[in-house]
C-alpha cells in the first residue's frame, strides 16, 4: 500500500527539509540547565556533602556513637575534638553517626508520599470528574491537619516505631504532592496529543504516565526538593521532641534537645546538628529554586527571538 | 538607502506623516540584526500594510513605531520621524506621553489586551483621561459615546457597563479600536487586528479601520501575514522577509507586476477564491536571525539565484515611481509573466459507488446544548469534502464526533458497513486505525518529550502493526513520504517548524495506513506559504493513497485547491452542499453568498483598484 513512488520530494514541492543539518541531541533536561544556576550547584554541593558525611560518618567517627569518652560536657580539646555531651559520649561521633537515620527516613517518606500523591494528582487531573473531586476533597481533609500534628498523634497512638514516622510524614506529603501534580496536569490534559492517544485507544495508564506525567515533571522536581526540606524539619522536631524509635541513638534532633541545657558551657554538641539541619533544608531549597527558576525561564541567558 | 526616494516621489505635496529612516533592530545580547535597512514614509490618512511571515521581523518594525522593543531586543539605529520630532530619541516619560496619545496601537488578541476585570466604558474613559488635559467628565462622557458610535457599537449605559468577556471578538476588536482611535493619533499601528475573527466579523473590522483612518486623516501601518487582507485595505504594501522590506510598491504593482522573487511566490502560494488551483509551497524555511546568509537572505530558495546573490546584499531600489525592489534581477522578474500558481485540479471522478464514511442524523451537544443539528452527510472513497463554516458552526464538533473525541451525540455515524460507538474508548482496534484525525495546532499535538520516532512508532505499537527493526524502517518510510528525511525520527518537536511539526502529525495518521482522514484546520497555524505545501502534500497523499478526507476549514479559498464537494455550515446545520465549484461559483443559499463576499481575496482587491486579473491563470 504505502510505498514510495507515489510522490517525490519535487512534486510534493518541498525538497528544502532534507537540507536541514543533521539532527541535533536532545535538548538538555531540566535538572541539567538549572544546574548552571549558581543557586541550585551550591544547593547540591551543601546537600550532596551532607549526604556524603551521613553515608561516611560512620566509618571516620574516632569513636563509637555511645562510648563514653571523658567527664560530660566537656569542652573541645584531648581526645574529644569537639567536646563531650551530656553522658560523656564525644560529639563529633554522635554527630557523624546521627546524619543517616535522618536523611533515611525522610528520603523514604517523601518518595513514598510523591509517588503516592503524583499518581492521586495525575488520576484527579485526567478524569475531570467525580473521581477528580472525591479524590481531592479526601487530599484536602488531610490538607487540614498540621503535618507535625498528624505525626504527633500517629506517633503517641502507635509508638515511636520508624515505620510509623514514615508512614506519618508519607501520608501528609501526598496531599500536598497531590495538588501539585494536578494543577500541572491540567493543562496538559487538555493538549491534542492527549486526545490523539485517546483517539488511537491507549490504554489509560499508558496516558497517565507515558504521556502526561513527563510533561509535568518540572513542578514535580520543585515540589519534590521542598518536601524533602519540609520532612527533615518535621523528623528532626519530632526526635528532638524524644519521638525517635530508639532514645539514645544517635540522631540529629535528639542531640540537640539532649544537649541544649549546657549551651552556654558546651555549645558544640546543640550547635552541630542544629547547623547540619540548617544547612540540609537550605540546600534542598535551593535546588529546587533553581529548578523553578530554570523551569519558569528566569536568568535566562538566552536572549529573545 | 534608496527607499526614502522612493516613498518621497509617492508623497502628495504634504509632509508624511511618519517618516521612518534605516531602522536596525538587534537582539540586545548577541547584537545580532533581526531587522535592518528598513525606510518607509506613510502619509496622513493612508495606509501601509506591511506582509511578511513569522519572524520576518514585521511586528517588531510595527512596535518600534511607538518606541518600542520587546524583551532581549533593542533599537540599535536608524530614526522614526513623527511632526518632527525623532520618537526613538524620546525620553520613557515623553514616550509614555506620546504613547496612546499621538501614536496608538492595535493589538492581535483583543480578549488579552482588555482587562478582564474591568468595564469596557471604565477603559474606555481611561484612555481619554490619561491624556486628557482640560475635560471634565461630561465632555468626556460625550467623546465616550461618540467613540462607540464612530466603531459602530451601541453607545447606551448597559453596554458600556459590561465586561470584556460579555462581548464578541468582533466587539472586543472594535473597542480595540475605539481606544487606539480616542485620541485622535496621528499614527496607529495595527498588529494583525483581525486574526482569530470569523470573514464576516473581519470584513466589518477592516471597513472601521478604513473609515476610520480616512476620516481622521491617520497614518497607519497595518502589519498582517495575510496579504488578500492588506490588499483589500492598503494602497501601498511592503513585503518584509528575513528583517528586511525586500519590496515596497503599490498594491496593484505587487500583485500584478511584483519585482521579488518571494512575493511572486507568496501570491503563488495564497488559495484563490475563483479557479481551483494546486498550491505552491516556497521550498525550505526563512533563516532566523543570526543564521541569515551573507547575501540576499531569500537567495537559498530562489530559483532565480545566481552567484551575485549569494554575495551582496541588495540594495531597495526603485523600479517604478512608487515600486521599490531589493533584488539585482528586478526588472527580468518584472518582464517575466507572474507564473502560474499551479495547474487546475483534476480531480479523479467522483466515486460515488461507496461511502467510506456516513452521517445519519448527527445531533451533537455541549452539556445540554445542541450544537450540531441533524447533520447527514457522506463522504465517498477517494473523495476530499470540505466541510466549511464560521466559529461555533459545529464544524470541529463534527470531526471530533466522527473520530470519537467528543462522546456526547446522538444519530448514526458508519465507517464503510460498520456503525460506530460514540467514544474512540469502545470503538474496535480496527475502527480506530482506519480514521485518523489530524489536529489544528501541530504545536499541541504532538507530545515535546517524545522524539519524532517514538511519536510516529507510537500508532504500530497500539495496533501491533510492527515492532522493532520494522517499525523503524516503517517510520523512516513515513517521514519520507511526507518529504522530511528519516533523520528526523531522532529530532524532538520544539527543533522542528511549525510546517515540519505538522508533517510529523500527518506521518503519525498515515502509518495506521488509514481509510478516512479528517484535517481539522490543519494549516491554519501556519504560514501561506508553508500552507501552501502542507496542502500540497495533502492534496497528493489524498489521490495517490486513494484516501477519503474530510477537510475542515474556515477558509474558503483553501477549498478550491482540495477538495471536490464542499459543506457549508452555519449554526450547526448544512446550508449548502455541492461541488466545490458550484457552490463557491453559484451559491444558491444568501449564507454561502454572504461568507463568500466577506472573504478577503486577491482578485476582489485587485478589481476594486480597477485592475484586471494579472496574467496569472
Amino acid at each position: 500500500m504505502i510505498a514510495g513512488s507515489g510522490i517525490t520530494p519535487s512534486s510534493a514541492g518541498i525538497t528544502a527539509a532534507a537540507d536541514v543539518p543533521a539532527p541535533t541531541v536532545r535538548p538538555t533536561s531540566l535538572l541539567r540547565r538549572s544546574l548552571r544556576l549558581w543557586r541550585t550547584r551550591i544547593g547540591v554541593i551543601i546537600v550532596g556533602g551532607l549526604v556524603l558525611l551521613a553515608i561516611i560518618g560512620p566509618y571516620i567517627a574516632p569513636y563509637g556513637p555511645s562510648t563514653p569518652v571523658g567527664v560530660p560536657n566537656a569542652t573541645p580539646g584531648g581526645k574529644a575534638v569537639l567536646g563531650t555531651d551530656y553522658l560523656g559520649q564525644d560529639v563529633l561521633s554522635r554527630f557523624l553517626y546521627g546524619g543517616r537515620n535522618i536523611l533515611v527516613t525522610a528520603f523514604i517518606a517523601t518518595a513514598a508520599g510523591l509517588i503516592v500523591g503524583v499518581a492521586i494528582g495525575l488520576i484527579a487531573a485526567y478524569a475531570r470528574n467525580a473521581l477528580d473531586d472525591v479524590l481531592m476533597r479526601i487530599m484536602d481533609v488531610i490538607l487540614a491537619f498540621p503535618q507535625i500534628m498528624l505525626a504527633l498523634v500517629a506517633v503517641a497512638v502507635v509508638g515511636p516505631h520508624a515505620w510509623v514516622i514514615v508512614l506519618a510524614i508519607a501520608l501528609t506529603t501526598a496531599p500536598r504532592a497531590a495538588r501539585v501534580a494536578r494543577g500541572a496536569a491540567l493543562p496538559v490534559v487538555e493538549r491534542d496529543f492527549i486526545a490523539c492517544s485517546e483517539a488511537m485507544g491507549v490504554p489509560r495508564w499508558r496516558i497517565l504516565f507515558g504521556e502526561l506525567l513527563p510533561n509535568t515533571l518540572g513542578p514535580l522536581m520543585v515540589e519534590a526538593s521542598l518536601r524533602m526540606t519540609y520532612s527533615i524539619g518535621v523528623i528532626a522536631a519530632l526526635s528532638y521532641l524524644g519521638l525517635s524509635p530508639n532514645p539514645n541513638s544517635p540522631n540529629w534532633g535528639t542531640m540537640i534537645q539532649e544537649n541544649q541545657i549546657v549551651l552556654p558551657v558546651q555549645p558544640w554538641g546543640a550547635v552541630m546538628p542544629i547547623i547540619a539541619i540548617a544547612l540540609l533544608t537550605i540546600g534542598t531549597g535551593l535546588i529546587g529554586d533553581g529548578i523553578a527558576r530554570t523551569a519558569a525561564g528566569i536568568d535566562r541567558a538566552r536572549s529573545a527571538e | 538607502m534608496t527607499t526614502p526616494e522612493v516613498a518621497e516621489r509617492s508623497l502628495e505635496p504634504t509632509q508624511p506623516a511618519v517618516s521612518v529612516t534605516d531602522l536596525e533592530i538587534q537582539i540586545a545580547a548577541t547584537r545580532t540584526p533581526v531587522v535592518s535597512d528598513v525606510s518607509f514614509d506613510i502619509a496622513a490618512g493612508e495606509i501601509l500594510g506591511v506582509v511578511g511571515e513569522s519572524g520576518s521581523g514585521k511586528t517588531t518594525v510595527g512596535l518600534a513605531l511607538l518606541g518600542h522593543a520587546r524583551r532581549g531586543l533593542r533599537i540599535a539605529g536608524g530614526s522614526v520621524l513623527l511632526g518632527g520630532s525623532d520618537i526613538l530619541t524620546l525620553g520613557d516619560e515623553q514616550l509614555r506621553r506620546l504613547r496612546g496619545g499621538s501614536v496608538s496601537y492595535v493589538p492581535q488578541d483583543p480578549a488579552s489586551s482588555l482587562n478582564p476585570a474591568l468595564r469596557v466604558g471604565l477603559q474606555l474613559r481611561e484612555v481619554l483621561e490619561a491624556h486628557a488635559r482640560d475635560r471634565d467628565g461630561g465632555q468626556i462622557d460625550e467623546r465616550v459615546a461618540e467613540m462607540m458610535r464612530e466603531v459602530a457599537l451601541p453607545d447606551d449605559r448597559g453596554f458600556l457597563k459590561r465586561y470584556p468577556h460579555e462581548l464578541s471578538g468582533g466587539q472586543q476588536q472594535r473597542i480595540g479600536l475605539a481606544m487606539a482611535f480616542a485620541n485622535r493619533p496621528s499614527l496607529i499601528v495595527l498588529d494583525e487586528p483581525t486574526t482569530g475573527l470569523d470573514v464576516t466579523t473581519q470584513a466589518h473590522v477592516l471597513s472601521t479601520v478604513r473609515e476610520l483612518a480616512g476620516l481622521h486623516n491617520v497614518a497607519a501601518l497595518y502589519v498582517s501575514h495575510d496579504l488578500a487582507v492588506v490588499a483589500a485595505l492598503a494602497r501601498r504594501v511592503a513585503v518584509m522577509y528575513a528583517g528586511r522590506i525586500v519590496e515596497l510598491g503599490t498594491a496593484e504593482e505587487l500583485f500584478s507586476a511584483a519585482g521579488h522573487p518571494y512575493t511572486r511566490r507568496l501570491i503563488g502560494a495564497i488559495p484563490r477564491l475563483t479557479g481551483g488551483r494546486t498550491l505552491v509551497g516556497i521550498p525550505g524555511h526563512a533563516a532566523s536571525p543570526g543564521n541569515r546568509p551573507p547575501g540576499c537572505a531569500f537567495a537559498p530558495r530562489c530559483s532565480l539565484r545566481i552567484e551575485r546573490c549569494e554575495e551582496e546584499i541588495p540594495a531597495l531600489r526603485p523600479v517604478g515611481p512608487e515600486h521599490g525592489v531589493r533584488c539585482i534581477r528586478a526588472e527580468e522578474v518584472i518582464a517575466t509573466e507572474q507564473r502560474r500558481a499551479g495547474d487546475p485540479i483534476g480531480h479523479p471522478a467522483a466515486a460515488a459507488l461507496s461511502g467510506a464514511l456516513r452521517l445519519d442524523s448527527v445531533v451533537a451537544l455541549y452539556g445540554r446544548q445542541e450544537v450540531v443539528h441533524s447533520v447527514s452527510l457522506s463522504l465517498a472513497e477517494h473523495e476530499c469534502l470540505a466541510l466549511v463554516g464560521e466559529s461555533g458552526s459545529g464544524k470541529t464538533t463534527i470531526g471530533r464526533a466522527i473520530a470519537g473525541l467528543h462522546h456526547n451525540w446522538t444519530g448514526k455515524i458508519t465507517l464503510g458497513e460498520m456503525p460506530l460507538q460514540a467514544s474512540a474508548r469502545r470503538r474496535s482496534d480496527e475502527a480506530r486505525r482506519r480514521i485518523q484525525y489530524i489536529f489544528q495546532n501541530p504545536y499541541g499535538s504532538l507530545n515535546p518529550r517524545k522524539s519524532v520516532g517514538e511519536i510516529i512508532e507510537q500508532p504500530l505499537r497500539v495496533f501491533g502493526t510492527a515492532r522493532g527493526r520494522e517499525a523503524s524502517t516503517r517510520v523512516a518510510e513515513m517521514l519520507e513520504r511526507v518529504a522530511l528525511t528519516a533523520g528526523y525520527a531522532a529530532r524532538y518537536p520544539d527543533q522542528l517548524s511549525g510546517g515540519e511539526r505538522q508533517r510529523v502529525a500527518i506521518a503519525r495518521a498515515l502509518v495506521c495506513d488509514p481509510a478516512v482522514l479528517i484535517c481539522d484546520e490543519v494549516t491554519s497555524a501556519l504560514d501561506v506559504s508553508v500552507q501552501a505545501a502542507i496542502v500540497e502534500l495533502l492534496g497528493n497523499l489524498q489521490r495517490d493513497l486513494g484516501l477519503s478526507m474530510l477537510f475542515i476549514t474556515h477558509n474558503l479559498p483553501l477549498v478550491r485547491s482540495i477538495a471536490q464537494r464542499v459543506a457549508v455550515l452555519h449554526q450547526g446545520t448544512i446550508a449548502e452542499l455541492g461541488d466545490v465549484a458550484q457552490v463557491l461559483g453559484a451559491p444558491e443559499q444568501p449564507y454561502t453568498r454572504q461568507l463568500i463576499s466577506d472573504t478577503p481575496s486577491l482578485e476582489v482587491a485587485i478589481a476594486e483598484v480597477g485592475l484586471a486579473e494579472p496574467e496569472v491563470s
